[in-house]
């Protein structure tokens, strides 16, 4: 008799987390951001109703500032027979000429993410939206159930939560009340990393390190991914070595220097790095409690 | 990198709660293992340096508390309000602590916490000695199946690293865990200073035994327990992706199936035996507790979600009556007679609170009369359930054995229970199927039962209304009973008082009564004031479709106060009467009752008349 691995029990937990919420929600959703988490995600769905279809949709809220790899990706993805993929703009965002580099990214994540995201869900009327986060991501993160509840409005009260007991999820709700979802709450960074190599995962080449063009800004590293990336006078994109660590919107997401080109490599620098995952993304560093106060207001 | 990575999969994972009172430095030790197994990162460091400058409690030293208190709210009261779940490793071990707050309101949550955990650090700070918290969230670990325990005495560097203090308090720590059933080392620390978190401190050489990490790296992790007691599958979800496949997919509680094993469905116990064990990464020959999978049986039988697949050899039990252990979690106290959902493994059935054995003095661990939970209370208690289930005793198995209570109005977790055993009424009365039935009865009566419902305040003018209704339908040749409030209190509910619990028992049994009288094909008109929703909805929930008619007489409360016909609020707003509705008891109106009757505006007789027209228009009437 053998205990079962510590993969295998996340790997069990997110299966009986996406279970649970096809039993119990009208209409469920899997949010798909195109990352590795999201492929880590559509890989335990597809297990947890093997031999059958994906029975949700895959939902990419599309901010229009992604890397082009994570497109070329995506579409990949979206060709599968098993699934079906939705991709949702905010239409009134893309008219205001809502962006990164105009309105800074504070205002970009809000209208182009959050309130897309919230309109989306409203449009297609999903009742539990599954999604890829991790509480050892962010601190408040650490505090929210798999089954997080979300009123009216999709807000989330952290003072007021239900309490998970077991592997009992209440997903109860009233008309037009939601629940949030996520069977990896228990996972590390490295624990996804991990299971990326050993279930052969694919994921988008931009986690790999190669000669990429940026230019360092406020000490962060930004690809130079299309021609909508102003620059200042003078500024000339350099060629690095880089990789990412999360992606995201590309004015968004620094890149790390790097030689890594394998998982098993990616995992080796992570095991001697000495900065979070998070430290690459800028929306995190808006003010206090930022994360906290997006989630409050949908923010996924 | 390769033999890294196998390594680290199979290492053994430990769940472990920390818990014990506010401010005993939970969130403190916890942010210091966190630092010290070199789990913090430069940029959460340099955050922690400025927060702990900015908002510190350590005088501008790092506060390892600020690390784990998320929420904006938690950091700036400096308390811990929910539960934190962290992770970190070492050579030997991965660890999920969840760190859970003392405040008592919030006792909800550390019970989560433990709900999922192997092992529990009970912190008790130096200073203060054991509390009621110690007591009462050890006594929680154990009813929740946890078996190692250490209690760990904080803050060493504030009584000098004296041994008496520590000894004292261990004497009573083991006093308190004696009769629990509970494996107990106690470890003295200092969170602030280090001393016996990761290294053993040279400050307390009369302390010999081990540093809180080695603790926790050498506690007792059974990672195959579950495997070697008998096969549970709780079925979550039918797979039937087209008409070749039905495939039933689920998490193995505990044991172990193998293709071909003869299993049965409970509870309603036909046999089959398991033809495949489906996984995406092909089929297994076995597979063991903790794996989700998806069986195919070699039968057409029908299981649906809720039902258990287990062995035939050592079958779970069925009943539909229990004894359960009950820690309540909602601001509204848990009533006797109330019904509300119950989730057991994946089955969700109606559950009604029989009387209470007893609830918990935390203080003294002591058994004590009650008639209700309130919030955090711990409770033994029989509950009846609308349809059997199949489980075992929680002591036995978490998943089959334990369950949580959901509010039917609000969707809320109210509760969280463990279930003891089956009660013997449930498996020695059965139903008796006679030959004359509802129908028949109504028939030769000319009329189709129904439950009029009259629910409203104090004087608001149900029975009279309900006395007018009652003549008119008499009239028309139809066969009724009037059950009034006060009359019933004459008799079978005159040992009922106005508590909230005794209100829940009052209309229950009139519920159940009602419903007799609707068997026996009858129109049963009822006019008690009723004042809470959950209980009304109970009632409708015993007929059948269409057969309850809420009414609600609708009266502003200054109306009915002025008309006053028996005194009641009179006295009631001198203080002579205690538990009135309207007054210092809430009336929870109907949102959407069948019938309501604004008695501000319409007559008694012309309120009766739109009831009869009512049941006319729905042809219940001869």
């Amino acid at each position: 008799m053998r205990a079962l691995s510590y993969l295998d029990r996340l790997e069990a937990e997110a299966i009986d987390v996406m279970r649970e919420v096809v039993a119990q929600a009208e209409r469920p959703v899997l949010l798909y951001s195109i990352g590795k988490d999201s492929s880590v995600l559509l890989h335990l769905a597809r297990k947890a109703f093997f031999p059958g279809k994906l029975p949700f949709p895959l939902l990419h809220v599309d901010t229009t500032w992604k890397f082009r790899d994570m497109y070329a990706f995506r579409d990949e993805i979206a060709g599968s027979d098993d699934l079906e993929l939705l991709v949702y703009i905010n239409q009134e965002g893309v008219m205001q000429g809502i962006g990164p580099f105009s309105h800074g990214s504070a205002v970009h994540t809000d209208v182009m993410k959050t309130e897309a995201l919230k309109q989306a869900l409203d449009r297609y009327g999903f009742d539990a939206a599954i999604g890829g986060a991790r509480r050892d991501e962010e601190r408040s993160r650490a505090k929210e159930r798999i089954f997080s509840f979300r009123s009216k409005g999709h807000r989330w009260d952290p003072k007021n939560q239900r309490p998970e007991l077991w592997r009992l999820y209440n997903a109860r709700k009233q008309q037009g009340e939601s629940m949030r979802v996520f069977p990896l709450s228990n996972w590390t960074e490295l624990d996804v990393w991990h299971y990326v190599h050993r279930e052969a995962i694919p994921i988008v080449p931009l986690y790999f390190a190669q000669e990429r063009p940026v230019v360092e800004r406020e000490g962060q590293l930004i690809l130079v991914d299309d021609e909508r990336m102003p620059l200042a006078p003078g500024e000339q994109p350099v060629m690095a070595r880089v990789r990412f660590r999360t992606l995201g919107c590309y004015p968004l997401s620094g890149a790390v220097e790097s030689d890594a080109q394998t998982v098993p490599e990616i995992i080796r620098e992570m095991l001697t790095s000495s900065v979070s995952e998070r430290q690459g993304r800028v929306i995190d560093r808006d003010s206090e409690g930022s994360m906290e106060k997006k989630k409050r207001e949908g923010y996924f | 990198m390769e033999a890294y990575l196998r390594e680290r999969e199979h290492k053994e994972l430990l769940r472990f709660i920390t818990c014990g009172s506010v401010d005993d430095g939970k969130s403190t030790l916890i942010g210091r293992l966190l630092y010290e197994s070199g789990k913090l990162f430069d940029d959460q460091l340099e955050a922690l340096e400025s927060d702990s400058r900015r908002i510190g409690t350590q005088g501008g030293e790092l506060d390892f508390a600020l690390l784990l208190d998320g929420l904006s709210a938690e950091r700036e009261q400096g308390i811990t309000i929910d539960v934190a779940y962290r992770y970190f490793s070492t050579e030997r071990r991965n660890f999920i602590v969840a760190d859970t707050p003392g405040h008592e309101q919030y006792t909800r949550n550390m019970v989560t916490g433990a709900s999922t955990a192997d092992c529990a650090l009970v912190l008790v700070d130096a200073r203060k000695g054991v509390v009621t918290q110690t007591r009462r969230h050890t006594f929680i670990v154990s009813a929740l199946g946890i078996r190692h325990a250490a209690f760990v005495v904080t803050k060493l560097d504030l009584v000098d690293y004296e041994e008496t203090p520590f000894r004292e308090i261990e004497r009573r720590c083991r006093e308190i865990a004696a009769g629990l059933g509970l494996d107990v080392t106690c470890i003295p620390v200092s969170g602030l200073r280090g001393d016996n978190v990761v290294e053993r401190s040279a400050s307390m050489p009369w302390y010999d035994g081990p540093s809180l990490m080695e603790y926790l790296e050498s506690v007792e992790v059974d990672g195959t327990r579950m495997q070697r007691k008998p096969f549970r599958l709780p079925v979550q979800w039918v797979n039937r992706p087209d008409l070749d496949f039905r495939g039933f997919a689920g998490t193995i509680a505990s044991g172990t199936v193998r293709a071909g094993d003869r299993v049965g469905i409970y509870p309603g116990g036909i046999e089959s035996s398991v033809s495949r064990i489906v996984t995406y990464d092909g089929d297994l020959d076995t597979a063991v507790a903790g794996q989700a999978v998806t069986l195919v049986l070699s039968d057409e039988i029908d299981v649906s979600r809720g039902d258990v697949i287990a062995e035939t050899g050592a079958p779970p039990e069925v009943a539909d009556s229990f004894e359960a252990t009950i820690v309540w979690m909602d601001e509204k106290p848990m009533l006797r007679g109330r019904t509300y959902l119950m989730r057991a493994g994946t089955r969700t059935v109606g559950a009604t609170i029989a009387p209470l054995k007893y609830k918990l003095n935390l203080e003294s661990l002591e058994h004590v009369a009650a008639t209700h939970l309130d919030l955090n209370e711990i409770g033994v208690c029989a509950i009846e359930l609308s349809e059997p289930i199949a489980f075992d005793p929680y002591t036995e198995n978490r998943d089959t054995g334990g369950f949580i209570l959901v509010d039917r109005i609000t969707n809320q977790t109210v509760g969280a229970g463990l279930l003891r055993f089956a009660l013997r009424r449930s498996q020695n009365v059965h139903w008796q199927a006679l030959d004359v039935d509802k129908s028949a009865r109504a028939a030769s009566k000319q009329q189709r039962p129904c439950v009029l419902w009259f629910t409203g305040l104090s004087g608001a003018g149900k029975s009279t209304i309900a006395n007018l209704v009652e003549r008119r339908l008499h009239t028309l040749g139809c066969h009724t009973y009037l059950l009034d409030g006060d009359n019933v209190r004459h008799g079978l509910n005159k040992d009922l008082g106005f508590t909230d619990e005794d209100r829940v028992e009052n209309i229950r049994r009139v519920a159940e009564v009602a419903k007799l009288m609707v068997d026996a094909g009858l129109i049963v008109i009822v006019a008690f004031i009723s004042p809470f929703a959950s209980e009304r909805r109970m009632a409708r929930a015993l007929l059948a479709e269409g057969e309850f008619i809420e009414v609600h007489v609708d009266t502003p409360l200054a109306l009915a106060e002025e008309r006053d016909p028996k005194g009641l609020y009179r006295k009631a707003r001198a203080g002579e009467l205690k538990n009135f509705t309207g007054i210092d008891s809430p009336y929870e109106a109907p949102e959407h009752p069948e019938i309501r009757l604004e008695t501000a505006a319409l007559t008694a007789e012309q309120s009766a008349q739109a009831v009869v027209e009512f049941l006319e228009s729905r042809g219940m009437l001869p």
